[in-house]
């Protein structure tokens, strides 16, 4: 019989679940998650409705979520570690484990976060575009959410205080979303000589949000505008190495950074 | 119960705890004493887990402490300064903490929320609680699940009188209970009836740890005030603190037979 790893014994996974719920109650309570679900609702209510072709409307909206979603949920779940910071110092003085401790905040913020988009965007894109353009827009979405939670709770388990805290992880997004693009164009430009194809293949994979929007991109007919490079992509993403090469990159940003929390929180004094 | 072996810690260059060393055993009653920043909380919080100690071995019932938190389900903590969550209800931080701990209704010792009346406010929200209810909550909270541990840090700083009494007289009921108690205080006159052993540190290092029977005969002095007053004044230790100390001792006792400018 196989040996049931340590940590999915289930009277641990029930406490980590308890205290998740305590961490979504606090959360629904403070409205913010309520507010961010309503506007990822209208902007995609309203893109749909006001163009006429949906993958016209799905581009506009993949713009707005490759911003917003890594945005929103890096300060969010930044703002919510140092609130509960008291709950964290509670938990700690009782049997429980800092790891589980971790984890069930992971939890409970990154499934408030997940709702939030699966309700603002997932209802809106089955509704107008339930295709496999649709589906991969959701698929990256509900991805940069993960990744982003997980970054940013390396980024405040690192920071001492809050202001340090929201700072750096408004620092990794700027470098993620604008910072990162522009170094990328200064390497493309400056080694325009040489074949970067492949270089600029590994480059995507380390920038999440650059490889959700290719992803996405080369299931659209956008795709053929980017010439010899966008072809190569094509050939690459479109296959189904490419496609297990985008989810295990994803899944490594998602693990590698909330691993790294939990060795930097194992070790902290509170 | 608890054995600590050569624990050190330093934060950044500061030195929180030098080569502490020591042993507590059940139907203790051992007082943390010393000036502010002599390592009392951090001693306390090494002990809990939540600091980490650079070196050094700590035992729990003669297991290390390393990772497996269970034994904290032993440990009842009074932190000097309760911090909770802000939009709790003072109800619902009790019911989470049973809800948490899985322990039954009739297991829990609800005898301080009674007597603090703590019931009457429990659909107030912790926030706009006082710093002396908050204190109240954290006594509570830390008597509830009837530990063999009680580590109270400063547990009558904040409290009123009448509270402050009620709390010691539950104190002294776990006493004698044969509990392990660590507090911590700068009231020494509050300590004086509850302690039997005492520990004195400064700036991180342990000066001594001597039961306070050995105390009295040695010193001659039978108020745990005068008795460390008598040990410090021999020593040199930190002479403005017993000093301070002492002020606070003549205006209770309302008599100054010795001072140690004398």
């Amino acid at each position: 019989m196989k040996r049931i790893p340590r940590f999915l014994q289930n009277d641990k996974i029930k406490i980590m679940l308890k205290l998740s719920k305590y961490v979504l109650y606090d959360i629904v309570r403070s409205k913010v998650i309520l507010a961010y679900t309503a506007f990822l609702f209208l902007v995609s209510f309203s893109l749909f409705n006001m163009e006429e072709n949906s993958s016209k409307a799905i581009l506009s909206l993949l713009n707005i979520i490759l911003i917003v979603v890594p945005l929103i949920s890096m300060i969010f779940t930044t703002i919510h570690y140092y609130n509960s910071y008291e709950f964290i110092e509670l938990m700690l003085s009782q049997p429980m484990s800092r790891r589980k401790i971790l984890l069930s905040e992971y939890g409970g913020v990154a499934l408030s976060l997940l709702s939030s988009f699966l309700i603002g965007v997932g209802i809106p894109v089955l509704l107008y575009s339930p295709d496999s353009v649709g589906f991969s827009l959701l698929f990256t979405g509900i991805c940069l959410t993960l990744v982003f939670t997980s970054l940013a709770f390396l980024t405040s388990v690192k920071a001492r205080d809050k202001a340090r805290g929201i700072g750096f992880a408004l620092l990794l997004w700027f470098y993620f979303a604008l910072i990162y693009d522009g170094l990328i164009l200064l390497i493309l430009f400056n080694f325009s000589d040489y074949p970067l194809e492949k270089a600029t293949l590994v480059l995507s994979a380390l920038n999440p949000i650059d490889l959700g929007r290719i992803s996405i991109m080369l299931k659209m007919d956008v795709s053929a505008l980017m010439g010899y490079t966008g072809a190569l992509y094509k050939d690459f993403f479109g296959s189904g190495s490419g496609i297990l090469f985008t989810v295990g990159i994803m899944l490594l940003w998602i693990i590698v950074p909330l691993w790294w929390a939990l060795r930097v929180f194992k070790k902290k004094d509170l | 119960m608890i054995r600590i072996e050569h624990i050190n810690k330093k934060f950044k260059k500061l030195v929180a705890l030098d080569d502490i060393n020591a042993q507590f055993d059940k139907g203790q009653v051992i007082s943390l004493i010393g000036p502010n920043g002599s390592g009392k909380t951090t001693l306390i919080k090494s002990i809990l887990g939540m600091v980490k100690a650079d070196s050094g071995k700590i035992f729990f019932n003669d297991e290390l402490i390393n990772g497996d938190p269970s034994y904290r389900s032993q440990i009842g903590y009074m932190p000097q300064i309760g911090r909770y969550p802000d939009n709790m209800k003072v109800g619902q931080l009790f019911k989470m903490l049973k809800n948490i701990r899985n322990v039954s209704e009739n297991k829990v010792d609800e005898e301080l929320i009674e007597k603090f009346g703590l019931k009457q406010i429990f659909d107030k929200s912790m926030r706009t609680l006082s710093g002396g209810t908050r204190q109240k909550v954290s006594a509570a909270l830390a008597f509830l699940f009837n530990p063999d541990v009680l580590i109270l840090d400063e547990p009558t700083a904040g409290l009123d009188p009448l509270s402050s009494e009620i709390l010691k007289e539950k104190i002294l009921k776990e006493k004698s209970k044969n509990k392990l108690i660590l507090i911590t205080s700068h009231i020494l006159s509050d300590l004086d009836e509850l302690t039997t052993h005492i520990m004195y540190l400064q700036e991180g290092k342990q000066e001594f740890f001597k039961e306070i029977d050995q105390l009295r005969e040695e010193t001659g002095e039978l108020k745990l005030g005068k008795a460390i007053a008598r040990i410090m004044k021999g020593e040199k230790f930190n002479s403005e603190w017993i000093d301070g100390m002492f002020v606070v001792g003549k205006i209770k006792d309302e008599k100054n037979s010795s001072l140690p400018s004398e």
